[in-house]
């Protein structure tokens, strides 16, 4: 087998901060193969944008640090690598499109020049080329009339417009991979659903394989192949898409089911977790989940679980892991 | 009695506008932006009503000018018989302890410099309620009925998380008994595990305290959760409203039938079987709205009738079960619920 087009192993990154170093991601693993999509699930502080910043080397370096692990991209290192070769890749290979629409676009500059930058310096078109290119890009993330807004500037599109100029952008060097960190999260949920049928109509007709960051497990539900569920820095649930739901088999991800209403369903008590997410500055040896976890027991508090295999191409870091699959995540049923 | 509450109504709102104007050169007013344009919905004691539309529809406008933080272009509120939009401002000043709001931002809406405990005890010094060791003891009682431990009433707000936060905010809006509560996209700053924390309590507050609610969210399937009637604003017009599960599961409107539609569903077998019906462009400038029904630039149902004239909302439902709609084809959308062939135009 050939290396996979992406492949974390390990990864571990910290913040020194004034009250101390915090452990925004701890010994996250995953490939991504040609073509495939991958989500990222996690809550506010999970340590998911951190782990993307990190594969495009855009980690703040300080207050941030890479205290180790890996990043290949098509068998070479990434972390550690040369700004010039990063350069190369970033943009071009590895694409990266952000939450915020209008902080990440130049309000001063007209659309069809911020567009035409990147592929005259990634593919050294001239102007009148990257013009034609920047079109044909805007065209084909739906701008209408996308060849006479060349000439607009950001503020004259409406926030789901703006969100199609950056992926247009991150499209323009028809990239390998495109990581998207909560794109749609500041988009009505109408414009949510154009976008998300957009990335999934590129994709089939490009075959670039997608990181998708999300909080939001129901935006990946029809959209990627594999979930990692992140908590805490650790990647604690490792899954085929279907499985993951079917068999949830971390009682995270359990709790994240269902603190979810069922649409379409009967109306019942949401079942949330409870307590607050944790403080990543304190790092102890026990499960980061414990005090929050219904299925707690004594292990729990003194050592943290390896992710470790539950069923083929599932894993679960829980001492508990094979309970939990078996239980059906959705029924009454407390352990 | 009074006829507001003949028919079970704790606030009624009459055809109420609410437009900013929007000025050109040397502050000449050349236009306005109709935020509201003529809602009218009642709101029953003791029921939650969801109000969900897209950015621009005039959900949150609507919330301030019910509470009159803003004043109304025209139309009329009346809270508990009593006519909000023609008070003065001294009655002003007695019935808006009976209405309070919650906010979107649990970080913005505290003072960062005040303890939890002086925001809530600030709430009934503002409204001359008590003296100093009742509204101790009040505070008390108050941290307690939203989960929130007493002993953290001396903390700062950077020390709590976000869903403690927004109990503080819940806390501070229940310090004056209020009967009505605005909630104001509530949950929309947390995370998905605590937004369900703060769903329950919500619920259970009603429960014990027999509050009833405004909810206002663009999370559509957390709006279906918590209420019994919904209302669909787009445009600042109201385009569907009526018993929460007979407009999620029988809606009349096309453009409630697009946004149920866009909502994710957390279950990747449904979902990729799933047909979606994907609104072209973008809601359309509030300042200039579109002639006829103001949905027809969006809408795969519109014909030539819905370019001219304006449909009113009418009830559809049955006698017992109201069911507004303004839309010319909503007959035809309700003949296709249940045939199993799916709504086309």
């Amino acid at each position: 087998m050939s290396a996979p087009l992406l492949e974390v192993s390990n990864l571990a990154v910290r913040f020194d901060t004034d009250e101390g170093s915090v452990h925004a991601v701890n010994q996250v693993s995953f490939t991504l193969e040609e073509g495939e999509a991958l989500g990222i699930v996690g809550e506010s502080g999970s340590g998911k944008s951190v782990t993307a910043l990190s594969i495009m080397g855009l980690v703040p370096t300080p207050p941030g640090r890479i205290e180790g692990g890996s990043v290949r991209f098509r068998g070479r290192e990434l972390l550690g690598a040369p700004e010039r070769e990063l350069r190369r890749i970033r943009g071009r290979e590895v694409a990266m499109v952000y939450q915020d629409p209008m902080t990440s676009l130049n309000p001063a500059l007209p659309v069809g020049r911020q567009v035409g930058e990147i592929v005259r310096h990634h593919l050294g078109l001239d102007r009148r080329q990257a013009v034609e290119r920047a079109s044909e890009l805007l065209a084909l993330v739906g701008i209408p009339n996308a060849a006479g807004r060349l000439g607009d500037h950001p503020h004259q599109f409406s926030g789901g417009q703006r969100q199609r100029i950056l992926i247009a952008m991150a499209l323009s060097c028809d990239p390998a991979v495109l990581i998207a960190d909560e794109p749609t999260t500041a988009l009505d949920v109408t414009v949510q659903a154009q976008i998300v049928e957009l990335i999934k109509e590129l994709r089939d007709r490009l075959g670039m394989a997608i990181i998708w960051i999300t909080h939001d497990l129901g935006v990946v539900a029809g959209l990627v192949d594999k979930i990692t569920v992140m908590y805490s820095g650790y990647a604690v649930e490792q899954a085929p898409v279907r499985e993951l739901f079917a068999r949830p088999s971390h009682p995270y991800t359990v709790g994240l089911l269902r603190s979810l209403p069922t649409f379409g369903g009967q109306r019942h008590r949401l079942t949330p977790i409870p307590g607050s997410p944790p403080d990543l500055s304190r790092r102890e040896d026990a499960c980061p989940f414990a005090p929050r976890c219904d299925w707690v027991i004594e292990p729990c508090r003194e050592n943290f679980p390896d992710l470790a295999s539950v069923a083929p191409e599932h894993d679960a870091a829980c001492h508990r892991r094979d309970e939990v699959r078996d239980t059906p995540a959705l029924a009454d049923a407390t352990p | 009695m009074n006829a507001a509450n003949s028919n079970g109504a704790l606030l009624e709102v009459r055809d109420l506008v609410k437009h900013f104007p929007v000025f050109g050169l040397l502050r000449r007013k050349v236009g306005a932006v109709r935020a509201l344009d003529g809602i009218s919905l009642d709101i029953r004691r003791g029921e939650t009503l969801g109000l969900v539309g897209e950015s621009g529809s005039g959900k949150s406008t609507a919330a301030r000018t019910i509470l009159r933080l803003l004043e109304p272009t025209g139309g009329q509120v009346i809270f508990d018989g009593q006519d909000i939009t023609a008070a003065s401002r001294k009655a002003l000043r007695s019935i808006r302890p009976r209405m309070q709001m919650v906010f979107q931002d649990p970080y913005a809406s505290l003072n960062p410099r005040k303890t939890a405990g002086s925001t809530v005890i600030e709430a009934l010094e503002v409204n001359r309620i008590g003296t100093a060791s009742e509204r101790r003891r009040r505070v008390a009682e108050l941290f307690e009925l939203v989960g929130l431990s007493p002993r953290l009433r001396n903390r700062y707000p950077h020390e709590f998380s976000g869903g403690q936060r927004q109990r503080i905010g819940i806390a501070r809006a229940l310090a004056t008994e209020p009967h009505f509560i605005i909630a104001d996209e509530a949950i929309s700053a947390l995370d998905v595990s605590i937004q369900a924390q703060i769903v329950n309590l919500l619920d259970d507050l009603k429960q014990q305290l027999e509050l009833t609610y405004l909810f206002i969210s663009h999370d559509l399937s957390m709006v279906r959760h918590i209420s019994d009637r919904v209302a669909v604003l787009y445009l600042g017009k109201v385009a569907e409203l009526g018993a929460s599960q007979d407009v999620w599961e029988r809606p009349l409107h096309p453009y409630t039938l697009a946004l149920l539609s866009a909502v994710p569903v957390p279950d990747p077998v449904r979902e990729s079987q799933r047909e979606r019906i994907v609104l072209s462009g973008d809601p359309p400038d509030p300042a200039a709205p579109p002639s006829g029904c103001r949905f027809h630039t969006r809408c795969a149902f519109a014909t030539d009738l819905c370019h001219t004239d304006e449909p009113v909302l009418r009830d559809l439902g049955a006698p017992q079960a109201p069911h507004m709609v303004a839309c010319h084809h909503a007959e035809r959308i309700r003949g296709s619920h249940g045939t199993g062939k799916g709504i086309t135009p």
